[in-house]
């Protein structure tokens, strides 16, 4: 009974038909809005390189081609190259960063620990202060000497504060301490509670900081732009930087490439830079659907709870 | 006394690391990251107090070996025409995101909760997520694409049929106050309208069926209920915001821009001021002190609004 007034309360308590409308026409126009600029250099990239540069960039472009795909596909290595160095360091980052991220926040949720509070504070302290862009890059190219290798790309991204405190959060809110406890009568270790209790229990929160990571590390182009020159460790974004700060840079690495029978002037340049950049954000789009919830819950978890 | 006391504490230190020993060890792998990639570097900001020069030996050798000069590289920073323009700019437009954020966000997560078809409120999320998932790389040849002068959308098809003459974009300072407020609220309105929209449905539905009751419509409910009770998470977004004011999104002023030095009277800020004087420049020292001078004002600056936050409601403190 209750229920039936409650839904014809919520009936009578909407907006009008007309402002319906108004709204969902406000909103198509956000979206078109939002998603414009990504139609616009899907459309220049199949675009023909001659009608680019007559035409300029167009929604509707008068003749397509499909030479740009060709091109970054099979006449450079280059890109071939960044897109496996790219998927390594997602992958590879990703793992180890909500690993260790795990096991840090799981000690520092633990009641029992005494020195809990400085350890988070540790954590805490890193998004107060920092010593700034130069003494960093000192310590990674100078001290370290780590420029140009494979890990440089991973560790500075390895350790977010705001998500150790996430997953700290995570674990003290929704593993009883006494579960812990009852599985140390039964005689487990520290490791295998870790392993088969905690990490167990933890998917949904795991999930959302593998995803958030694997995002990060793969729309990286900043730690690339500081650290790497060696063109065999390019990740994608920084190659795409790299385009469009150089045109030619695609004419060049193609020459590198063996490629002489192309003369400069039938080098798909304009449609192939945006064809790259389609097939860089291509993943993301891809997989943006599926994840979205658990993106939207994190940031709400991170936003609001700080 | 004293001595005692530190004994005892330094023995129940070792005797807590004895009996956690796989604790102390699951805290490793993290505490190397930290001391690297932050603490070490905190203790780099010596670097600021010297004239640094890079002689025969490693890092850490020219570094003592370089000569103090205390304050000497603020004072040049803060003296150049730089130190004013670059910190006004870095405030004016994080200011100016702050307010277009609240103005933008808020009024579309409230026509979001009210439309009828769920399932398009989902679709319409949806589309204005996903430029938030585009790295700046990515944004900056979005922006081309419209912006670029020969072949871009706006000059191609809007402002050369107009009967104009193509407009320089990258060199003209004057658009950019508008272009990059633009381009962070294409980037960032979905992300901020999800929150406030998470916002509006932790609110009572019984408030808003005693208004109809009373007779209230649908925009007395807005402007009386829904957007009094959004006020705190407004003000406190507002004021951590506000802690960040300091630090400018990297990406944005470096990428979008295409760092491009026509455009730096209105376009450089703090953080691409600190990467040219590295990069560019090569003046590590000085600019290690412009980085430390926002590190330490931001500091201030979060530590006070958070300090604010705390007086309206602790729940959404910092810390």
């Amino acid at each position: 009974m209750t229920s039936i007034a409650k839904k014809k309360s919520n009936i009578q308590n909407q907006i009008s038909s007309p402002t319906n409308i108004l709204f969902h026409l406000i909103f198509v126009i956000f979206v078109a809005f939002c998603l414009a600029p990504l139609i616009l250099i899907f459309m220049v990239s199949i675009t023909n390189e001659s009608t680019l540069s007559t035409n300029g960039y167009s929604f509707f472009p008068k003749a397509f081609s499909l030479q740009a795909y060709q091109y970054i596909f099979r006449d450079t290595q280059q890109i071939i190259r960044s897109y496996g160095v790219s998927l390594f360091i997602t992958i590879a980052g990703t793992f180890l960063s909500v690993f260790i991220i795990a096991l840090y926040a799981y000690v520092i949720s633990r009641k029992g620990f005494k020195y809990r509070g400085f350890f988070s504070f540790l954590v805490f302290f890193t998004m107060l202060f920092n010593g700034g862009l130069v003494p960093t890059f000192m310590i990674y190219s100078n001290v370290l000497g780590w420029s140009d290798t494979l890990f440089i790309l991973i560790f500075p991204l390895l350790v977010s504060p705001m998500y150790v405190i996430i997953m700290k959060t995570f674990f003290s809110s929704s593993i009883p301490d006494s579960l812990v406890e009852a599985a140390k009568i039964d005689g487990a270790g520290e490791w295998r509670i870790f392993f088969s209790i905690i990490l167990r229990l933890s998917t949904p929160a795991l999930a959302t900081i593998g995803l958030f990571n694997t995002l990060h590390y793969w729309n990286d182009w900043f730690t690339a732009l500081l650290y790497i020159t060696d063109e065999k460790l390019i990740p994608l974004q920084f190659l795409l930087y790299r385009v469009q700060s150089t045109l030619e840079y695609l004419i060049q690495i193609s020459s590198q490439s063996g490629q002489g029978a192309m003369t400069i002037a039938d080098l798909p340049g304009q449609s192939a830079r945006m064809a790259l950049c389609i097939v860089t954000i291509g993943p993301v789009i891809l997989a943006f659907p599926f994840f979205q919830k658990y993106f939207v819950k994190g940031l709400t978890i991170g936003a609001i709870k700080g | 006394m004293l001595r005692l006391r530190n004994r005892t504490k330094s023995r129940s230190f070792l005797y807590e690391l004895n009996k956690n020993k796989t604790l102390f060890i699951m805290l490793i792998p993290v505490l190397i990251v930290l001391i690297i990639n932050n603490y070490l570097p905190m203790f780099g900001v010596i670097l600021a107090f010297k004239d640094f020069k890079m002689s025969s030996g490693n890092f850490v050798t020219s570094l003592f070996s370089s000569e103090w000069v205390g304050f000497k590289n603020f004072e040049f920073f803060l003296n150049t025409s730089y130190g004013f323009s670059v910190t006004r700019n870095t405030i004016l437009f994080n200011g100016l995101f702050i307010v277009l954020t609240l103005v933008t966000a808020v009024p579309t997560a409230i026509m979001l909760n009210e439309l009828k078809s769920r399932k398009l409120a989902k679709f319409y999320q949806t589309a204005m997520f996903l430029p938030q998932f585009m790295s700046w790389v990515v944004v900056s040849f979005l922006a081309f694409a419209f912006f670029s002068v020969d072949t871009g959308f706006i000059n191609k098809f809007i402002v050369e049929p107009l009967g104009f003459e193509g407009i320089q974009w990258y060199s003209e300072p004057k658009y950019w106050l508008y272009i990059l407020p633009l381009v962070t609220i294409w980037k960032t309105l979905g992300f901020n309208t999800i929150i406030y929209f998470a916002g509006i449905s932790g609110i009572d539905t019984e408030l808003y069926e005693a208004a109809v009751i009373d007779g209230a419509n649908k925009w007395k409910q807005a402007i009386h209920i829904t957007v009094p009770l959004l006020t705190p998470l407004m003000i406190i977004l507002t004021l951590l915001s506000i802690g960040r004011i300091f630090f400018a999104d990297f990406g944005l002023f470096f990428q979008v821009t295409q760092n491009s030095g026509a455009l730096y009277p209105v376009t450089l800020v703090i953080d691409t001021y600190v990467f040219n004087a590295l990069r560019v420049m090569g003046d590590p020292s000085m600019s290690t002190a412009v980085g430390l001078y926002q590190g330490v004002v931001g500091l201030v600056l979060v530590l006070g609004s958070n300090l604010i936050v705390k007086k309206i409601n602790k729940d959404h403190v910092l810390f």
